[in-house]
């Protein structure tokens, strides 16, 4: 049975690798709020009080284009809808845990930090403190994304466009689901909900963010239908 | 005005986190429900993944000889064979740089 400080680590010693793409899209995002025309304090809230990437850079985009605030709330609420799934699928391993602790736990959950600490609790179901490799891996998530936005809002834009440093955000959740092409019915789902994402990309509100997977389950159950 | 935005985007962006972690237990979740959860992963990630490197900023097609093409390629062989995330990233950021900065 490991300790809590151990399995701590290693959350954070998984995702690890995950801030080499989170680092820099902080920064950029941090320049794109000052850019944008926001003061820094309402730049870095945004990633203290919302704190989910892409959703930040729509929100103030919207925003500043002159949307209604309606308008970029709904934006960032269906852009984040995606974490209803990652609940869903935590909430399993989290169950044990008193309700204060769930509720303080939850506000760590974003998109790397779920994909590898799911991946911990599927290998470890039984460990009894599973859940500090969620903190851990959330942790310095947080805490990464928190020095980069500011960094970006004050140091403007050290990362040179020509870079392309956004395309280091498909390429880390590429990293995350690789593993998965070795299942047929996962290659199968995938290029369902990513083509359906490529297909509803210009849908209103950014809702191909959870129409697609939604219909690559829908996928996936037919696939388990006809496995049977 | 805008700030109140701020405060009611991250309240509903929290609710999305807690909403399923403090609700579902797990005698609501059956058999075949667990089956479908486990392929939530490959339903999200590739719903970003396809629109970032197959569309531009503005939603448009990208060509096929696309330097992001030939970095996601990349880093897929790269990461199926290394099951390495580091080398995955990094081969898949390298390539691109090498398609727009040296050819």
């Amino acid at each position: 049975m490991r300790s809590k400080y151990e399995i701590f680590k290693i959350g954070i010693k998984d995702v690890a690798p995950h801030l080499l793409s989170v680092f820099p899209f902080g920064i950029i995002f941090g320049a794109i709020g000052i850019e944008l025309g926001f003061s820094p304090l309402f730049t870095y809230a945004t990633s203290l009080i919302i704190f989910g990437g892409a959703s930040q850079i729509v929100f103030l985009q919207l925003l500043s284009g002159g949307a209604s605030s309606l308008i970029a709330i709904t934006s960032v609420g269906v852009i984040n809808s995606r974490h209803f799934l990652y609940g869903a699928v935590l909430s399993e391993y989290l169950q044990k845990l008193s309700l204060i602790k769930k509720l303080l736990i939850s506000y760590l959950i974003v998109d790397q930090g779920f994909a590898v600490s799911n991946q911990y609790f599927k290998k470890n179901p039984t460990e009894e403190f599973n859940h500090y490799h969620l903190i851990g891996s959330g942790i310095i998530l947080w805490f990464i994304w928190q020095v980069s936005t500011i960094m970006g809002i004050y140091l403007g834009s050290i990362v040179p466009e020509e870079l392309g440093l956004k395309f280091a955000i498909p390429l880390t959740f590429i990293a995350i689901i690789v593993n998965e092409l070795r299942k047929f019915d996962h290659v199968l789902v995938m290029l369902v909900s990513g083509l359906a994402a490529t297909f509803f990309y210009n849908a209103p509100f950014k809702t191909y963010i959870i129409i697609s997977p939604l219909i690559g389950l829908f996928a996936a159950m037919v696939i388990n239908k006809l496995k049977k | 005005m805008t700030w109140t935005s701020i405060f009611i985007a991250g309240i509903l962006t929290y609710f999305t986190r807690m909403s399923m972690v403090t609700l579902i237990r797990k005698e609501m979740i059956s058999d075949n429900l667990r089956k479908i959860l486990n392929y939530v992963p490959s339903v999200v990630f590739p719903s970003i993944i396809f629109p970032g490197v197959l569309l531009d900023d503005f939603g448009t097609f990208v060509s096929i000889s696309d330097p992001k093409i030939f970095g996601a390629l990349t880093a897929l062989v790269i990461g199926f064979f290394t099951r390495n995330v580091i080398l995955t990233i990094v081969s898949g950021l390298s390539s691109y740089w090498i398609v727009i900065f040296v050819f």
